[in-house]
């Protein structure tokens, strides 16, 4: 089960008419899918819808007593694909994964779906995932909606307007024929608000009721000559139809004053930002009301050309803020203002970033050039020439150090990596291809392992070029994750079909752990409505694959070692596969420690391991530290007069994984490391036992002490 | 400090208070966010709190943020994401995320109070350098004093970790303690008990949070530990008087050599008998007669050979898995109570050259030197081993390897070790004073066991080459601390070649 559990939540997504939800947005969009009555939900999860995925997953209960089907897809190219329900029946569907990467995935479902048009509302949730907190590459989910056409949808970022949003897409959607996206950037997936609830409604139209009357129509086929007419379809009956619905229901909104010198057109995602800098610059109070009047595009695509014009009359300058590259919205305005032959003056990038999140700074400094230029006389004399320069603060660049994403305490994947490192040690550096996944921590220091990903199961197809051999065979890397959500078909049929000489490394750690948690295929949690405990093994062996080493303890830092080695080096042909498995900490924490107390406090008998480092033996090498980076093993700074270099020290929060002293052992790093087992509820013989052991090392202890100096030198 | 904050004095400027959190993955960000929103609306306001999820919370550096105002007829809009230049209350749960903080504009003098923990959670980068990587706090404190208009910084972790709840507890405490938000404190507890989860550490953590921000600047805890006093000796009557007059001979030395004399006494000692504790004194003393007179020489040829005639072999490592005082401090650190017991397992690797370093040197350098033997002895020793140092044979075993101190003045290492130590003071005596300092510095080089310890000491002595190619010149003491600090900044020696060209390029 996911990360974390939204059970509680859930409840609130029961809230009837007249009552007021308080929460974050993603929950909110949960909520007002089934105020809209959807009929079917799907998605896969990721930063920052994955908690979509977890409510959903959570609320299943619900949504199957209101008729709803709940689909946890096994990728965003399955996610998307199941909106064919929605292109002959009348049903509500919608589905969520994250952008870019989850729609460059799921874009030939995407592409078809456009071209087919929809009958029931389809919509896609789409969390952008761009600027801070983002873990992809960047780029924007826009450029997709305008090649297959799909309707884009921006909403400004709180919990009225967003839920407004869901319904208002299904709506647009079911008059357009079109399928709709629906975006929202991380913040806005995790804004916490309010808002006024509408009844839940079932689905007038279930996808039982349509298994029970299937419809088919060759019309909707993507195939020639019907092709063509769906782009003729969607140039001269969707397209317009869009345009008025957008006018008509007033999708987009403007406010503050009718006459103005200047305006600014801006993403509906941009809006808290943007008057979050004029009122810095005084001119728009907190809430909301603005000196400068904004047309809020709601809609971003299409953009509707008489709406912009009728907002540009009279106006001798209007800013575009547009977030992201190209910027595709301010092309398009300008060809408006041009082919209308508007004598109006278009600002935007020249003003603000081409590229990066328009931050708070951003936003005020770019709003506060354009003005500059455009009306300067809005502007107070302060702000127009600031002659207070900022407080000079010392330069702490070169003293803060970079604190980016690492393997958590006790991660079973930490030992394969170290177990990589030595092996790089004795065979020297190979090619290694890299997945999606938690995994690819590695490729930063300590471990430095790995130089590219390609995309998610794409880790093993990275290094097809190499897949001939030659003197050292290439590594890749490819997390459980990844297996199930593309690899199997794109990296493993590729390397088998291929006779591929290269190794291929699967860390299975029983969930998609990056993403959250979320239970796969080869999961071995029971799972009530899902297959889970399907080997990854027996999925190679299926494939064709021969040489497969299993590893069930990752810990084991020696036999990883050696499993590796022997991969490399075996003059065995074809795909050599080693799947290496052992519990996510993060979620075996999650599940044992409360087992573990329940445990303690009935009075059964429990063994708690921790590390500890001996600091007398540590000499402060720190070689231990460079095949390690755990957050619970670091320095310490010692009184002794002797030491230069800080020592070892780990913390409470170890988890007593065993890297540390499998490491040690296996590198032959040093002996300072001790693992101390503190044993609860231990039974009589166990305890007698101790005591022997006690009185046997005292009396060692007592006959030194009668012969030796003891200066209490350390303790 | 302030010890009666002025509440309520933000909401005045902008009718908006901005509540910005910087944390590490894992330390409840997020449950301080929501006790901070919780707290707001329960008490009149209307509140917004965004964070940046996903995979940054993987150990990373993590942003928070609240924004709040009283209720009224209209619904502020609230921006998603803190302003350079416009936040009220910056909360950093770690050392070098104030420093972020500040470094991202988010602490000014005009506004902002800081409340930052003094603790250090080590990143990566700290941690994987060979020498003293660890960034300088003490220069984000002096800039975060600087840049806040107040300053309230405690090692909330420590007091967290004290009552038995995360670091959220502490600062959220704080963040009461402080003043800042125009709330009681009963609302602040309220809020967490609102929560459900953890209540009762989580209120004392609280309590012990508010204390912190609330109370006059309490001398540094670090300011306690430096006044331990020295352990007393014990042991047979006649080894104490013994002891006690090679002490005495410890006053003739320079004052300020004193100090670290009797440290590096009492560690030769430990380490071998007092017989090898006068061979010190009688190094140091011959070493103190070059000393220009500060003391400076003879403070650091105490400290470096006090550690190169203490070296790491398995004798000594022996000897400090089975002292008296481990067992005690470990349930201590295990938090050991009465009624559990402790299994306690050790991780040693002896290799072939660790079992001959132990036999007599003649025997042991011959069995060295053939790689025959060699690979005998790694098929009878060579493999990782498991020893319960709690349990009759693990401790028994180790007790006996540390008794051994009697054998060790002929064995195969001690000669390797004396060997190096000749050569090395032999250098040092030939040098100018300032130019000796930095050769005997060079010790700190060797460190580790089996590879880190080979490479420690190839480390060693190509640095002492390189000091043998400008030992002549006016400026090699600094050259060679150059080198010296080059080695020890990554594990390969890619500085120290660096290093070592230039000085190649000019002499």
């Amino acid at each position: 089960m996911a990360e974390r559990s939204f059970k509680a939540e859930v409840q609130h997504l029961k809230l009837g008419a007249g009552e007021t939800f308080t929460g974050e947005g993603i929950l909110a969009i949960t909520k007002a899918l089934l105020e809209s009555g959807v009929g079917y939900v799907g998605g896969y999860q990721g930063a920052p819808i994955s908690h979509l995925m977890d409510v959903l997953a959570d609320a299943e209960e619900l949504l199957t007593d209101l008729g709803v089907r709940f689909e946890a897809n096994a990728n965003e190219a399955a996610a998307a694909a199941m909106l064919a329900a929605s292109v002959h029946y009348p049903i509500r569907g919608a589905v969520t994964f994250k952008g870019s990467v989850g729609v460059n995935v799921a874009s030939d479902a995407l592409a078809n779906l456009a071209s087919s048009g929809v009958t029931g509302g389809a919509l896609v949730i789409v969390g952008e995932d761009y600027g801070e907190g983002s873990s992809i590459m960047q780029e924007r989910t826009h450029a997709f909606a305008m090649k297959s056409q799909f309707w884009l949808l921006d909403p400004r970022p709180n919990l009225p307007s967003i839920v407004k949003s869901v319904s208002d897409g299904f709506d647009l959607s079911e008059a357009t024929n079109t399928p709709v996206m629906l975006m929202v950037r991380i913040r806005s997936c995790h804004v916490t608000g309010s808002f006024e609830c509408r009844d839940n409604r079932p689905p007038a139209f279930t996808v039982k009721d349509a298994l029970a009357n299937p419809r088919s129509d060759f019309a909707r086929v993507v195939l020639p000559p019907m092709s063509y007419q769906h782009e003729q379809d969607k140039v001269k009956n969707r397209w317009p139809a869009a345009e008025a619905f957008i006018r008509n229901r007033q999708l987009n909104e403007v406010f503050g004053p009718e006459k103005a010198p200047v305006g600014i057109v801006l993403q509906g995602g941009m809006y808290n930002g943007v008057i979050r800098a004029l009122h810095h610059l005084g001119l728009a109070d907190i809430y909301g009301n603005s000196r400068i009047p904004l047309y809020v595009l709601n809609v971003t695509y299409p953009l509707v050309a008489d709406e912009f014009l009728d907002f540009c009359k009279d106006k001798q300058s209007v800013l575009v803020v547009e977030e992201g590259q190209p910027e595709f919205i301010e092309n398009q305005l300008s060809a408006y203002l041009y082919r209308a032959r508007a004598d109006v003056r278009l600002h935007g990038k020249d003003v603000l970033p081409m590229a990066c999140e328009y931050t708070g700074a951003v936003m005020r400094d770019g709003i506060a050039a354009f003005l500059k230029a455009a009306a300067p006389d809005l502007l107070s004399d302060a702000l127009r020439a600031p002659n207070t320069p900022p407080p000079a603060l010392p330069d702490l660049s070169k003293t803060v150090p970079i604190r980016p994403p690492g393997f958590c305490t006790g991660c079973p994947e930490r030992p394969i990596f170290a177990a990589m490192k030595l092996v790089e040690q004795e065979l020297g550096k190979h090619q290694i291809a890299a997945d999606i996944g938690c995994h690819l921590f590695a490729s930063l220091p300590p471990f430095e392992i790995g130089g590219a990903t390609m995309g998610y199961g794409l880790g093993p197809a990275a290094n097809g070029a190499f897949d001939g051999g030659g003197e050292k065979r290439s590594v890749a890397i490819i997390g459980d994750g990844g297996f199930w959500h593309n690899g199997l078909s794109s990296s493993f049929t590729n390397m088998a079909f291929n006779k591929s000489d290269g190794v291929a490394i699967v860390v299975d750690n029983y969930y998609s752990a990056a993403t959250g948690g979320q239970d796969v295929m080869s999961s071995r949690a029971q799972n009530r409505t899902k297959s889970t405990k399907n080997p990854i093994s027996k999925a190679l062996a299926g494939i064709g694959i021969g040489w497969v080493r299993q590893i069930d303890r990752t810990y084991d830092v020696a036999k990883m070692r050696d499993t590796i080695r022997e991969a490399l080096t075996t003059p065995e042909k074809g795909p050599k596969v080693i799947v290496a498995s052992s519990e996510c900490m993060l979620n075996r924490q999650r599940r044992e420690k409360p087992l573990r107390a329940a445990a303690m406090k009935e009075g059964r008998r429990v063994d708690v391991p921790r590390f500890g480092v001996d600091e007398e033996v540590c000499t402060g090498d720190h070689a231990c530290m460079r095949l390690s980076g755990c957050p619970s093993l670091s320095l310490k700074k010692l009184e002794d007069p002797l030491r230069d270099d800080p020592v070892a020290s780990i913390d409470v929060t170890c988890v007593g994984c065993g890297n540390c002293g499998e490491v040690a052992d296996a590198a032959i790093l040093c002996p300072s490391f001790y693992r101390a087992d503190v044993v609860h509820n231990a039974g009589r013989l166990e305890t007698l036992l101790a005591r022997w052991r006690e009185g046997w090392r005292n009396y060692l202890i007592r006959r030194r002490a009668a012969r030796q100096l003891d200066l209490g030198v350390a303790e | 400090m302030n010890a009666h904050p002025k509440p309520a004095e933000l909401t005045v400027s902008t009718g908006i208070i901005k509540v910005a959190i910087l944390a590490v993955g894992g330390q409840g960000g997020g449950v301080l966010t929501s006790w901070i929103e919780g707290l707001a609306r329960a008490n009149g306001f209307v509140a917004q709190a965004t964070s940046v999820a996903g995979v940054a919370q993987r150990t990373g550096a993590t942003v928070y943020y609240v924004e709040m105002a009283p209720a009224g007829p209209q619904m502020p809009v609230f921006s998603l994401m803190p302003a350079a230049g416009d936040v009220d209350v910056m909360i950093t749960a770690e050392m070098m995320e104030a420093g972020r903080s500040i470094m991202r504009g988010f602490v000014t003098p005009d506004r902002t109070v800081l409340i930052t923990s003094t603790h250090r959670a080590l990143a990566v980068s700290e941690k994987m350098v060979p020498g003293d990587g660890i960034a300088s706090s003490d220069e984000v404190m002096a800039a975060a004093g600087l840049a806040a208009r107040r300053l309230i910084a405690a090692d909330f972790e420590a007091l967290a970790v004290a009552s038995g709840a995360v670091i959220s507890a502490t600062l959220f405490g704080a963040l009461a303690g402080s003043g800042a938000l125009p709330f009681p404190r009963t609302a602040f507890e309220d809020a967490i008990r609102a929560s459900g989860k953890g209540i009762e550490p989580s209120l004392r953590a609280f309590s012990a949070g508010f204390d912190a921000a609330s109370a006059p600047a309490a001398p540094a805890p670090e300011a306690e530990a430096g006044t331990i006093p020295a352990p007393l000796a014990t042991g047979p009557e006649a080894l104490l008087r013994e002891w006690q007059s090679l002490r005495a001979e410890i006053d003739a030395l320079p004052a300020a050599a004193a100090e670290m004399a009797l440290a590096g006494l009492r560690k030769v000692v430990d380490f071998q008998d007092l017989a090898y504790g006068r061979e010190y004194l009688a190094r140091l003393q011959s070493l103190a007669t070059l000393d220009p007179g500060d003391g400076h020489l003879t403070r650091e040829a105490a400290k470096y050979i006090a550690n190169a005639m203490a070296y790491d072999d398995i004798i000594r490592v022996a000897n400090a898995k089975t002292r008296p005082q481990r067992g005690p401090r470990i349930a201590r650190e295990m938090r050991l109570k009465s009624g559990q017991l402790m299994r306690v397992t050790e991780f040693l690797h002896p290799r072939a050259e660790e079992i001959v370093s132990l036999m007599p040197a003649g025997i042991g350098a011959r069995w060295q030197a053939n790689p025959k033997r060699m690979a005998l002895i790694d098929r009878l020793f060579n493999r990782g081993r498991r020893i319960r140092t709690d349990g009759i044979i693990g401790f028994s075993m180790l007790y006996l390897l540390a008794g051994a101190k009697g054998w060790r003045r002929r064995t195969l290492r001690h000669a390797q070790e004396m060997a190096h130590l000749h050569a090395w003071l032999d250098r040092v005596a030939a040098a100018r004073p300032e130019v000796a300092i930095e050769l005997l510095r060079n010790q700190r080089l060797i460190k580790g066991y089996s590879d880190t310890h080979a490479r420690g000491q190839s480390k060693f002595a190509r640095v002492m080459e390189g000091a043998a190619l400008v030992e002549g010149r006016e400026d090699a003491a600094d050259w060679i601390r150059r080198l010296r600090e080059a080695a020890l900044q990554d594990e390969e020696g890619r500085a120290l070649d660096g290093a070592l060209q230039t000085v190649k390029s000019f002499t």
